[in-house]
């Protein structure tokens, strides 16, 4: 449902996105993440065609951003990332304001209204003005305005930036629920947030994709994936030696007394083998665990190297 | 067509709650009411006409309209709502209009509420009703020019004094073309005499001149609605360059 082909964009001469390609189908999260400056915002606002590209293009349910614009902007709810709602108008007038932009009639636009109200949870301040709200509200509103329409495309610059934990569990959960139907990509720097809505993330650093996959494969790239945890029951000599000695082990950091980290050679299983090393020396595992990798140190890994 | 009412109807509830509509209307009053009374002594006079009360009309909103349009885009733009604007379904030609319109109707309405001046000459005298009327017509063609101009600087620039002091400068220049002492000064530098007709031809003044003395010629009203859609027209091509400044 979106198609980005070799998408690019300069300030003057500064590159902000440099020839991207990727396809996002329905039913898909896609997380955008990457450093602050790396092109998310001006990548998802050429695809709204707020922003005319420099070179290459995209198209939205196959309307092309530069030709087509209008089509484009038919097919997508957009959540801004400054929040950009009217502060002067109430929440009411607001939504009923996107709604006739949407070309529904009077009966339409109460049903509509009605149910991003109820999703939204915006129902205590239907008749406030805007410009009272907290910044969770407004968020929430924003939210509301981009899938009054029930968009088959959807996309969201840091849709939970302000929001407290719980309102961020509640969006969170509303775009699982909306994801079914949909191709939404979202930007965000919680990398939490990729791992809990996301069925696929892609990180944008200096302009260019970095990486694209899953977040279970981007996490087992990290260099701690598959480390082995592993505390004995009693302090011995020689626990050190004899880990030293895997042959599957990198590196073995002794923690405490009892403890250790062992780092794995690259595709190896170290689990079994420091589990029959133990049995095979007559040692006692009291508490043992692998590490399925860490997203934050794949993140640190890939923006700060390229 | 649709959407540029939507868009009207957003921005007259927009003015409505906001206090600048109201101080703008009331210095619109006590101005003209001082001008027109104090300074041209509508009463000393002694005739049953608004030549008094238009004659100020051009300088007046000079200063009151760019002050009006100054703030047309740059709102939008500060507040970030632009981007929410454009990224809504609707062409960029619809949102200006439905935002000058929006204006225009705002302006129209503080000079309707000078009422009371056309009754009090009726109550006084015999004054010529169509005059007045045409009077009134073109306060309101010349005010939409005015607008026209604030609204492609304010799409122009994001800067609300810049764009003040361009529609002001420019709307000076194109008043002051047709304005007799310099039209006087232009004869004294010996131009040909096309030239010369087709400098005024450009003037506000001029138009509005030949529709105070009460003919609503065709060719007047074209220039007014004319300079109005390709002021507006310009402004949307500027704006679809600029909105993401």
């Amino acid at each position: 449902m979106i198609k980005v082909e070799n998408l690019g964009k300069y300030f003057d001469n500064i590159k902000a996105v440099d020839g991207i390609s990727f396809e996002v189908k329905k039913g898909e999260v896609v997380g955008f993440l990457g450093p602050n400056g790396a092109g998310k915002t001006t990548t998802m606002k050429m695809l709204t065609s707020f922003i005319s590209p420099t070179f290459g293009t995209a198209s939205i349910c196959g309307h092309s951003i530069i030709d087509d614009s209008l089509s484009v902007r038919k097919n997508i709810g957009y959540l801004p990332e400054t929040v950009a709602v009217y502060s002067d108008m109430r929440v009411s007038a607001f939504l009923d304001f996107a709604a006739q932009i949407r070309g529904f009639d009077k009966n339409e636009r109460f049903k509509k209204i009605k149910s991003v109200v109820d999703v939204t949870n915006l129902n205590s301040v239907f008749n406030q003005e805007i410009e009272t709200l907290s910044k969770g509200y407004k968020c929430r509103l924003g939210l509301a305005q981009a899938i009054l329409h029930d968009p088959p495309v959807l996309i969201l610059d840091e849709p939970t930036d302000g929001l407290d934990p719980n309102q961020k569990h509640e969006v969170r959960a509303l775009i699982r629920k909306l994801s079914t139907d949909k191709a939404i990509i979202i930007s965000t720097h919680i990398l939490e947030e990729v791992e809990s809505v996301c069925s696929r993330a892609i990180i944008i650093s200096k302009g260019a994709i970095a990486a694209d996959s899953t977040p279970e494969k981007l996490r087992s790239q990290s260099s701690f994936a598959g480390a082995v945890d592993v505390t004995f029951k009693a302090a011995k000599i020689g626990i050190f030696e004899l880990l030293k000695g895997l042959t599957s082990v990198s590196q073995v950091n002794q923690l405490n007394n009892q403890r250790y980290l062992l780092l794995p050679k690259s595709g190896c299983n170290l689990l079994e083998e420091v589990i029959s090393v133990s049995t095979n020396n007559g040692l006692t595992i009291s508490d043992i665990t692998v590490d399925k990798g860490r997203l934050d140190q794949v993140f640190y890994e890939i923006t700060t190297n390229s | 067509m649709k959407n540029i009412a939507i868009i009207f109807k957003r921005e007259i509830a927009a003015y409505i709650s906001s206090p600048i509509v109201y101080i703008f209307i009331v210095f619109f009053l006590i101005l003209s009411g001082v001008f027109t009374f104090k300074l041209s002594g509508f009463f000393e006079i002694g005739q049953a006409d608004l030549k008094s009360f238009f004659g100020w009309i051009p300088w007046l909103y000079l200063f009151l309209i760019p002050a009006i349009s100054m703030r047309l885009w740059s709102e939008e733009r500060k507040s970030g709502t632009i981007e929410l604007l454009f990224t809504f379904p609707i062409k960029i030609y619809e949102a200006m209009a439905g935002k000058f319109l929006a204006a225009w109707a705002v302006i129209t309405s503080a000079l309707l509420l000078t009422f009371t001046l056309p009754l009090t000459v009726e109550y006084l005298g015999k004054p010529d009703v169509g005059v007045m009327i045409a009077g009134y017509i073109g306060s309101i063609l010349l005010s939409g020019c005015y607008l026209a101009i604030g609204c492609f600087f304010s799409a122009s620039t994001k800067n609300q004094v810049i764009s003040f002091i361009f529609t002001f400068v420019n709307c000076l220049i194109l008043l002051l073309i047709g304005f007799e002492p310099f039209v006087k000064f232009f004869e004294g530098l010996h131009l040909p005499l096309w030239l010369l007709t087709q400098i005024s031809n450009f003037s506000f003044f001029t138009h509005f001149a030949n529709i105070q003395k009460g003919i609503l010629d065709v060719r007047d009203i074209f220039f007014f609605v004319t300079f109005i859609c390709v002021s507006i027209y310009c402004g949307a091509l500027i704006l679809e360059n600029r909105k993401a400044e």
